[in-house]
C-alpha cells in the first residue's frame, strides 16, 4: 500500500544507500523530537506525509476512496480515516502506513473524534443523519444517534463527556451526552455548521457555519450562543468568506484560527474578546487546520491550489507552501 | 401523501427521544403547506435515453419537508402537508380558496404563468375573506420561468424560487463570453416559451456584449418522438437549415425539446450548441456534485428512485425556505415567514457554494445557474470578473434598477 517517493525508486544501487542513510537521519531527527503531518487528498484517495523538520513530502500512502477526515490514536500508533465513498474507516498502522483494517463506520463517514480513553470512535455519517459510535478494539458498532440532516463536525470536550455534532442542513450543533449517548441539547446556528470546536477549559464550544458567514461560540453548560463572529475581508465579496475549520490554541496565547473557504484567508481571533485581529492569506478553499506539537506553527489544507501552508504562529506569517495531493481535506500532526 | 406519511415514523421515534428539546417550544407551532399542480401526463421525451417522469417536483417537495420535520423534531415545530393535483379544466381557484380555508399557509405552486396569477388571486382573496392581517398565505413559484411574473406582472404573495429565463440567459451569455465565443447564430422554435428564452437570449446578448450573426425560426412539426429510421430525416434537414455565416456557437431556444437535439454533430459548421439543448443553463442538474450537492442527489435518489430534476429541487428549495423561516423566527405565520425571507437574515444552503437569498425587489430567489453539458458539468455562472456592487448573484437576470415590479414597493 506503501509508495516510496519516486526518486527513491529510479536510483542506483549507490544513491539508494545513501537514501537509506537519509531514512536512518530521519528516523533518527524523529526520535530527537521531530514531527510528522498527515494530510488526506479527497480527490488523489491518498495520504501525505509531511516531515515537521523539513517541510517535504516524504511519502504518499494509498488508501481507500474520498478520504476526509483523519484522527490520530492518542499514542500516536494508529491514523483512522475516513474513507467516505468506501463507507468504512480505514486503520492504518504508524509510521508504516500499511492499513490495518476497516472499522464498520456506516455510510459516508465525514468527520471524527476519538474518545479520551481511545476506545471508541464518534463518526459523523452525512449521508444517514446518524452519528456511529464504534468501538476500536473489537471494531463493532456500539451505537447510531439519530441528529439532524447531513451530520458533519465532531467535536469532544476536552474531559470526553461530550459530544458536539453539527448537522448541516439541520442548522444545529447537537449536545449529546458521551455516557447515556443520549442528545442533552440542540442549539440553532447560522446556515451550514461545520467544524465544533471545544475550547481547552470544556467552557465553549465553537461553532463555524460555511453559508451563514459566521462562527457561533456557545456556553457548553446553558448551551447560549455567547458571541455570534462575523467576518470582513476588505475587497473580497462577503460570500467568499466561509468559515470551515477552526484551531483554538491551548497554549494560554488565547487565539483561535478559523479557515475562511474560498476566500484563501485564516483569520486569527482573540479568545476573550471575539475580535478579529488578523486575516492571513493562504491558499484557496482553505479547509483544515493543524497545530504543530509544540504549538509554534499551525497547518492549512487548501482544496483548490492542493496545497499545504505553514503558518509561523510567533511571526503571524505563512512560512512554506507545500505542494500535497489533489484537494487536500483532512490535517492531523502526530509528535 | 403516502410516502409522506411513512416517513414520519423514524422521525416520530426520533421526537420522542428529544422531550427535552421539545419542551423549548412554549407553544406547539403547527405549519400548514400545501402543493398544487396541475394533473398531467409527462410528455415523451425526444431522447431515447431519458425516462418519462411521472411525479415531477412532487419528490422534492417530499424531501424538503422530510428535513423540516427533522428539524422540527427539535424544536417542536409539526409540519404538515398535502399535494394537489387539480385536472385540466377544473377550477384552480377555488381549490385554491379551499386549502387557505383549510388553514392552508404556505403554498408551492407547481404551475404555468397564467395559472399562477389565478392562484396568487385566489390566496389574497381567501385570506382577506378570512382576516388574516398578513396578508394572506404565501405562495412559491416552483415551476414558471416567465420574466414578467419577476416584473410588471409581480405579485406581493408570490416568490420565485426557479430562476427566470433572464438568470439563466445570462449565465450562459456570461460564459460564452468568458470563453469569447462573441458571435452566435440564435434558432427559435414553434412555441411561446420558445420566442420567450430566444428574447431573453437577445437581451442577454446584448448585456454582455455578444453579436447574432444570424436568427432562424424552426417552424416544422416535430412528428412521432418514436421512429424506427429517424436519423436520415435529422441529417438531411439539419444542414440545410444551419446555412449560415461563420460563427462561433448555435443557440437555440427549443423549450418543448422538439429540434434542439438534432443540431449536434449534424449543423453545416461544425459549432458547439448551447441554450435549451447542448450546453444548458440551468438550476439543477445531475451532473452537479459540488459544494455538497453529492449528498442531496444520494439522498433524493435513494427516497425517490429516480434522479433529481431542475423541478424537484425547486420544490425542496421552496420547502427548505419555509422551514427556515420557521425555524427561524419560531411562527408559523405567512407574514413574519415572508418579511424575514426577503430580510438581510435568511440564508439558504442549496448546495450551490454560496448562501441563496431572495432578492427584495420582486421576490426571486438569488442562485449560481449550472452550465451543465449532457454527462459533465461545464461551469457555473455568474462567471468571474462580472461584478456587482452588492451581489455577484445579481448579474444575473433582473437587477434592482431595471425591475419593472411595483408590488414589492
Amino acid at each position: 500500500m506503501t509508495v516510496l517517493p519516486t526518486p527513491a525508486r529510479r536510483c542506483p544501487p549507490i544513491f539508494r544507500f545513501a537514501g537509506l542513510l537519509g531514512a536512518i537521519a530521519l528516523l533518527a531527527a524523529s526520535q530527537a523530537g521531530a514531527y510528522t503531518v498527515y494530510v488526506s487528498n479527497e480527490k488523489d484517495n491518498t495520504i501525505s506525509v509531511i516531515d515537521g523538520d523539513s517541510l517535504e513530502v516524504v511519502r504518499t500512502l494509498e488508501v481507500g476512496e474520498r478520504p476526509r477526515g483523519i484522527v490520530l490514536s492518542n499514542d500516536a500508533s494508529r491514523l483512522y480515516v475516513c474513507t467516505s465513498d468506501d463507507d468504512h474507516v480505514e486503520t492504518l498502522e504508524l509510521p508504516g502506513g500499511r492499513v490495518l483494517h476497516t472499522l464498520p463506520s456506516g455510510p459516508d463517514p465525514e468527520l471524527m473524534a476519538l474518545s479520551a480513553d481511545g476506545e471508541r470512535l464518534y463518526i459523523a455519517n452525512e449521508d444517514d443523519n446518524m452519528v456511529t459510535v464504534v468501538d476500536v478494539g473489537t471494531r463493532e458498532k456500539v451505537i447510531e444517534i439519530p441528529v439532524g440532516i447531513e451530520p458533519e463536525g465532531i467535536g469532544l470536550s476536552p474531559d470526553g463527556r461530550l459530544l458536539v455534532n453539527t448537522s448541516e442542513t439541520t442548522n444545529m450543533a447537537h449536545f449529546i451526552d458521551t455516557e447515556t449517548l443520549e442528545i442533552v441539547a440542540n442549539v440553532l446556528v447560522d446556515t451550514r455548521p461545520r467544524v465544533a470546536q471545544f475550547t481547552p477549559d470544556g467552557s465553549q464550544v465553537w461553532v463555524s457555519s460555511e453559508i451563514g458567514g459566521t462562527v457561533a461560540v456557545i456556553d457548553a453548560v446553558s448551551h447560549e450562543i455567547l458571541h455570534t463572529i462575523e467576518f470582513e475581508v476588505p475587497g473580497l465579496r462577503p460570500e467568499s468568506i466561509q468559515p470551515v475549520g477552526v484551531a483554538i490554541a491551548d497554549d494560554g496565547s488565547d487565539k483561535v484560527y478559523v479557515a475562511l473557504g474560498p476566500s484563501a484567508r485564516v483569520a486569527v481571533i482573540d479568545a476573550n474578546s471575539y475580535e478579529v485581529e488578523d486575516y492571513l492569506l493562504v491558499g484557496p478553499r482553505v479547509w483544515n487546520l493543524a497545530f504543530s506539537p509544540d504549538r509554534s506553527r499551525l497547518f492549512t489544507t487548501n482544496g483548490v491550489s492542493g496545497d499545504v501552508s505553514v503558518i509561523d504562529l510567533e511571526r503571524l506569517r505563512v512560512i512554506k507552501s507545500v505542494k500535497v495531493g489533489r484537494l487536500p481535506w483532512g490535517v492531523v500532526v502526530a509528535p | 401523501m403516502e410516502a409522506a406519511a411513512r416517513s414520519t415514523a423514524p422521525l416520530l421515534a426520533l421526537s420522542l427521544s428529544l422531550v427535552c428539546a421539545a419542551s423549548l417550544a412554549a407553544d406547539p407551532v403547527r405549519v400548514d403547506i400545501a402543493r398544487v399542480t396541475r394533473a398531467d401526463q409527462p410528455p415523451e421525451p425526444l431522447s431515447f435515453l431519458d425516462l418519462p417522469v411521472e411525479d415531477d417536483g412532487a419528490e422534492g417537495a417530499l424531501l424538503g419537508l422530510e428535513d423540516n420535520r427533522t428539524t422540527g423534531g427539535f424544536l417542536g415545530h409539526e409540519y404538515e402537508y398535502e399535494n394537489l393535483a387539480v385536472p385540466a379544466g377544473a377550477d384552480l381557484s377555488a381549490a385554491v380558496a379551499a386549502l387557505v380555508e383549510q388553514g392552508v399557509d404556505f403554498l408551492l405552486l407547481d404551475l404555468d404563468a397564467a395559472d399562477l396569477l389565478v392562484a396568487a388571486e385566489a390566496m389574497q382573496a381567501a385570506g382577506q375573506a378570512a382576516g388574516q392581517e398578513t396578508g394572506g398565505p404565501l405562495g412559491f413559484n416552483v415551476r414558471d420561468q416567465s420574466d414578467a411574473l419577476r416584473n410588471e406582472r409581480c405579485r406581493a404573495n408570490l416568490l420565485h424560487v426557479v430562476p427566470s429565463r433572464a438568470m439563466r440567459a445570462d449565465a450562459l451569455a456570461q460564459y460564452l463570453a468568458w470563453k469569447r465565443w462573441d458571435e452566435v447564430v440564435l434558432l427559435t422554435g414553434r412555441h411561446a416559451p420558445d420566442a420567450a428564452f430566444a428574447a431573453a437570449l437577445e437581451r442577454a446578448i446584448e448585456r454582455f456584449g455578444l453579436e447574432v450573426v444570424a436568427r432562424a425560426d424552426w417552424t416544422r412539426e416535430p412528428g412521432a418522438r418514436r421512429t424506427d429510421s429517424g436519423h436520415h430525416t435529422a441529417q438531411a434537414e439539419i444542414p440545410l437549415f444551419t446555412r449560415f455565416e461563420d460563427h462561433d456557437v448555435l443557440l437555440v431556444a427549443d423549450e418543448l425539446d422538439e429540434f434542439g437535439e438534432y443540431l449536434a454533430y449534424r449543423s453545416e459548421r461544425p459549432r458547439p450548441v448551447a441554450g435549451t439543448q447542448g450546453l444548458v443553463p440551468t438550476a439543477w442538474a445531475r451532473t452537479h456534485e459540488q459544494w455538497g450537492a453529492t449528498q442531496i442527489q444520494r439522498r433524493f435518489e435513494k427516497r425517490a428512485g429516480r434522479v433529481m430534476t431542475p423541478r424537484d429541487q425547486a420544490a425542496w428549495l421552496a420547502m427548505r425556505s419555509i422551514g427556515e423561516a420557521v425555524t427561524r423566527t419560531a411562527s408559523a405565520a405567512p407574514g413574519p415567514a415572508r418579511e424575514f425571507l426577503l430580510g438581510p437574515d435568511f440564508t439558504l444552503a442549496g448546495f450551490k457554494g454560496v448562501a441563496l437569498t431572495y432578492r427584495d425587489w420582486n421576490g426571486q430567489l438569488r442562485q449560481p445557474i449550472l452550465l451543465s453539458a449532457p454527462r459533465m458539468l461545464v461551469s457555473v455562472s455568474p462567471q468571474d470578473g462580472f461584478l456587482h456592487q452588492s451581489s455577484e448573484l445579481d448579474t444575473l437576470g433582473y437587477d434592482r434598477p431595471e425591475s419593472a415590479c411595483e408590488a414589492f414597493r
